[in-house]
């Protein structure tokens, strides 16, 4: 009798376990974005530790409405005043990322018209249309920086000084500044269009010249097992 | 006897991994907030007030960046500005607009503080959330950091 509850909850214990283990398993699979059109699991393929994809993140639903978007507090009755943001963005020309609105081509095209001025509807920006080239020693396309959309948004002192010193080349920058916040990341990855696969080239967008090679490294160069 | 408890064991189990499935699901969720929508939440939780949420996108539809950020002084820092009421019924901040003039008045207090009670100060979709932090996280951990 005795050694029988213990086989039981032996058993129990298994049946627990395996449970537990199947659920993590497919919900890492669900988490990861498989869509391999509802192909049963097996267990011995996916494990909570063996998923697929374990640090990809996708976001769902993008432009969710206010009240489905997980900050809007949905026991608040105002939330169901606000807008959509899709709602707003009927018409706007599309982009993948970010809001999924290409904001400078909208503005562009007229399709918005946001003020310049908090209450005067006619004052117009002054437009700056100066490019700055930087050269960027990666493989990577160059660096141009385009003044004119820029200044169709921002003043020069939103830039200069504080995060920009007003001469070419004097800055440096580089993509880990830049994906923590700091110089171009002050504003791209925050507002304006993010950095992400899809957008390196909005910024790395002059073509390197023909005859351009990758630099040989230090290493390379005084390698003495060559 | 012993064989109805096995099932019924049996059946708790699977329930308990089907939910722990569901959770899972849910606690990997992403949130889905609008790229650039920021909760302020400096003082509103302390008061008993739901914190504020700002929509960038609802607001460069119809403003520059340069109104906000030079014209009214609002820094490129989310919570940085230490908003307070105050300031919003002195013209400052969101009061230069949300004033009946420019834009609805500051009475309707629950249009801007529509957050979930407890969501810390927080920038939505920006590119150092996406950074991929430590792979190994244990649930609870995981669990907390979803807000
Ligand atoms: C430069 C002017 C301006 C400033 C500053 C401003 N707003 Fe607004 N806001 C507006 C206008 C204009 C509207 C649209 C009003 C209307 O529809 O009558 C609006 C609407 C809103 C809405 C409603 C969006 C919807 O879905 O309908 C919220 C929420 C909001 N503002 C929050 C804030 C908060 C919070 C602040 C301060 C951190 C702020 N605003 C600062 C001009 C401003
Ligand atoms: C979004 C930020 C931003 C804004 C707004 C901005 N600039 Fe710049 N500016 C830059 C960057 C980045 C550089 C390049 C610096 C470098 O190469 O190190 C630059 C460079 C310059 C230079 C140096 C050009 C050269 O050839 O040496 C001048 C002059 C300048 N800006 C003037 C202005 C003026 C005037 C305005 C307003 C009309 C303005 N900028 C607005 C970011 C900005
Ligand atoms: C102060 C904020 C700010 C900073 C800093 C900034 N940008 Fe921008 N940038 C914007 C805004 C606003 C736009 C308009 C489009 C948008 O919001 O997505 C823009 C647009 C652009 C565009 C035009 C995209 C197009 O579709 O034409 C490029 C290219 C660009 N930025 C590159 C840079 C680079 C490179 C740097 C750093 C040297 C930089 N930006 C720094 C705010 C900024
Ligand atoms: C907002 C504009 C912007 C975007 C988006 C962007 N870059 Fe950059 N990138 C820069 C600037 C500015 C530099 C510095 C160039 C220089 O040396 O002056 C740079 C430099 C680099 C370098 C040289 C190494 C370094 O860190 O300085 C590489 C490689 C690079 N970027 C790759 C990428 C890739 C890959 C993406 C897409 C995920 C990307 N960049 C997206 C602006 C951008
Ligand atoms: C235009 C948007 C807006 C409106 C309308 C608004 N608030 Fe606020 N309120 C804010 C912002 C932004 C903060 C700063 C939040 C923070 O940092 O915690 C704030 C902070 C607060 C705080 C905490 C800080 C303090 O000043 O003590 C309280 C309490 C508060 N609001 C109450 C109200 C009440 C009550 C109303 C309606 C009469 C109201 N608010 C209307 C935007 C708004
Ligand atoms: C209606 C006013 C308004 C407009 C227009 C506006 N912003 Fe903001 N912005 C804010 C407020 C409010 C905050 C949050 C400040 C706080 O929490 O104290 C903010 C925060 C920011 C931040 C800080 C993010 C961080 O790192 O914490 C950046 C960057 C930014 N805005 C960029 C922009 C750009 C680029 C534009 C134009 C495309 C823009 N904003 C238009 C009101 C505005």
């Amino acid at each position: 009798m005795k050694m029988g509850g213990a086989m039981n909850y032996k058993n129990k214990m298994m049946l627990l376990v395996i449970s537990a283990v199947f659920g993590l398993g497919l919900a890492g699979q669900v988490a990861a974005g498989a869509a391999d059109g509802g192909k049963p699991l097996m267990l011995a393929d996916v494990s909570s530790a063996n998923t697929f994809n374990l640090n990809l993140k996708k976001a769902k639903n993008p432009n969710a409405p206010p009240w489905e978007d997980g900050i809007h507090d949905t026991a608040n009755e105002a939330t169901f005043n606000l807008q959509p943001p899709l709602e707003a963005y009927k018409g706007l020309p599309k982009t993948s990322f970010g809001n999924h609105v290409d904001w400078v081509k909208a503005l562009d095209q007229g399709l918005i018209k946001p003020r310049w001025d908090r209450l005067d509807s006619n004052e117009e920006p002054f437009v700056m249309d100066l490019d700055i080239v930087r050269p960027v020693k990666a493989s990577v396309p160059d660096v141009v920086f385009p003044h004119r959309q820029h200044t169709e948004w921002l003043l020069c002192s939103n830039c200069h000084p504080a995060i920009f010193i007003p001469q070419k080349g004097a800055n440096q920058i580089n993509m880990s500044a830049i994906l923590l916040g700091k110089k171009c990341g002050v504003c791209h990855g925050k507002v304006s269009f993010p950095v992400e696969t899809k957008t390196c080239k909005k910024c790395h967008s002059k073509p390197k010249p023909a005859d351009w090679k990758p630099p040989l490294s230090e290493a390379t160069l005084k390698n003495p097992w060559k | 006897m012993a064989l109805k408890n096995e099932r019924d064991f049996a059946f708790k189990s699977l329930l308990l991994g089907v939910l722990l499935t569901l959770g899972l699901m849910g606690v990997s969720q992403q949130s889905k907030a609008e790229y650039a929508d920021i909760v302020i939440n400096n003082y509103a939780d302390a008061a008993g007030m739901r914190p504020a949420v700002f929509p960038h996108w609802f607001h460069r539809i119809r403003f520059r960046c340069k109104v906000c950020h030079a014209d009214l002084g609002f820094k490129f820092k989310a919570g940085g500005n230490e908003i307070t009421m105050a300031k919003i019924i002195d013209g400052q901040f969101c009061g230069a607009c949300h004033n009946g003039e420019v834009a609805w008045s500051v009475e309707n207090c629950a249009m801007c503080h529509s957050g979930i009670p407890g969501t810390p100060t927080h920038f939505h979709g920006s590119t150092l959330q996406r950074l991929v932090a430590p792979a190994y996280k244990p649930l609870d951990a995981k669990k907390a950091s979803k807000k």
